[in-house]
C-alpha cells in the first residue's frame, strides 16, 4: 500500500485552494541500475480531484513529473467542512485515494 | 401518407442515434479513469506531441504565463512550474519540455469552475525551453520559457 498523500485545502475568498503532496517514486524508465539494466518506468498516470462528487481537476502525467509529486490548484466554491478527494493511479495499476476537509 | 411515413422513419432514426450517443456518454466516465494518452507521452517532438493530442501548431499567446517558475533551476530533478491562462474557456493546460526524452510532462484538464492555473514540479534532464500549452475553446495557445539547469554538483 502506497503512503498517504498530504492534502491541504483552504478557503481563499470565494475559491478553495488545494495543495497536494503525493508519495511516489516516479521512476522515469531512463535510468540504469548498477548492472546496466534499465530500471522500468513507474509513475503516476492519472490524478483526479473531486469536491462533493464533482470533478474539479483531472490530470494525465508522464514520468517527467518529479518524485513525490506536488500539485496545487484552485476551484470556485467549497466551504469549510466540505471534503476534497484526490485519487491517483500509476502505470502498475496501483491506486490511492485520500481526502481532506476544507479549512 | 408517404411523407408521414418518411417523417416517422426520420424520427426513429434520430432516436436511435441519440440513444447511441447517450450510451457512449454513459460508458465514458468509467473509462476516463484509466485513460492515458500513450502516444502523446511517447512523442519526441512538438509536432508529434501536438498530433497525438489532436491539435495543430499552437499560437504564441501573451495570455499564457509562467508563475513561480525559476529562470535557473539548481536541481533538475525538482523544477517548480506554475502556469496560468487568461484565455476564456480554457479546457486544459499542458507542460512540455523540449529537451527531455519525451516532451510531454503533464496534461491538466480544467473543468468549468476551476481556475485555469496549476502548479507542480517536474524533472528536466538539461537546460531547455519549456512550453506552457493551453487548449481553449478547441484551439491551442502556448508560451515558452527557457529554464537553465545547473548540473555538475556543488550547486553550480
Amino acid at each position: 500500500m502506497p503512503d498517504p498523500m498530504k492534502i491541504r485545502a483552504n478557503v481563499v475568498g470565494d475559491s478553495t485552494e488545494v495543495k497536494v503532496l503525493m508519495s511516489h517514486e516516479m521512476e522515469t524508465g531512463q535510468r540504469k541500475d548498477a548492472q546496466g539494466k534499465t530500471i522500468p518506468a513507474w509513475h503516476i498516470q492519472n490524478v483526479t480531484a473531486t469536491w462533493n462528487g464533482k470533478t474539479v481537476l483531472s490530470a494525465e502525467w508522464g514520468p517527467a513529473v518529479s518524485k513525490n509529486p506536488f500539485l496545487s490548484f484552485k476551484f470556485k466554491g467549497g466551504a469549510k467542512g466540505d471534503k476534497v478527494q484526490i485519487t491517483w493511479i500509476d502505470n502498475r495499476g496501483e491506486k490511492r485515494t485520500d481526502e481532506a476537509v476544507i479549512a | 401518407m408517404d411523407a408521414k411515413r418518411r417523417e416517422v422513419l426520420k424520427t426513429g432514426g434520430g432516436l436511435t442515434l441519440l440513444s447511441l450517443v447517450a450510451a457512449a456518454g454513459w460508458l465514458r466516465p468509467g473509462d476516463a479513469l484509466a485513460e492515458w494518452n500513450k502516444a502523446a507521452f511517447e512523442a519526441k517532438t512538438l509536432d508529434e506531441t501536438m498530433k497525438a493530442l489532436g491539435g495543430s501548431a499552437p499560437a504564441q499567446s501573451k495570455d499564457v504565463a509562467f508563475v513561480n517558475t525559476p529562470d535557473i533551476a539548481e536541481n533538475g530533478a525538482v523544477v517548480p512550474i506554475g502556469i496560468t491562462s487568461a484565455i476564456p474557456k480554457t479546457e486544459s493546460i499542458a507542460i512540455l519540455i523540449e529537451k527531455n526524452p519525451n516532451m510531454l510532462a503533464a496534461v491538466f484538464d480544467i473543468p468549468p469552475g476551476t481556475d485555469p492555473a496549476i502548479s507542480t514540479r517536474v524533472k528536466m534532464g538539461q537546460s531547455s525551453n519549456v512550453y506552457a500549452l493551453v487548449k481553449a475553446d478547441g484551439k491551442y495557445y502556448a508560451a515558452v520559457k527557457e529554464i537553465k539547469v545547473t548540473l555538475g554538483g556543488c550547486g553550480g
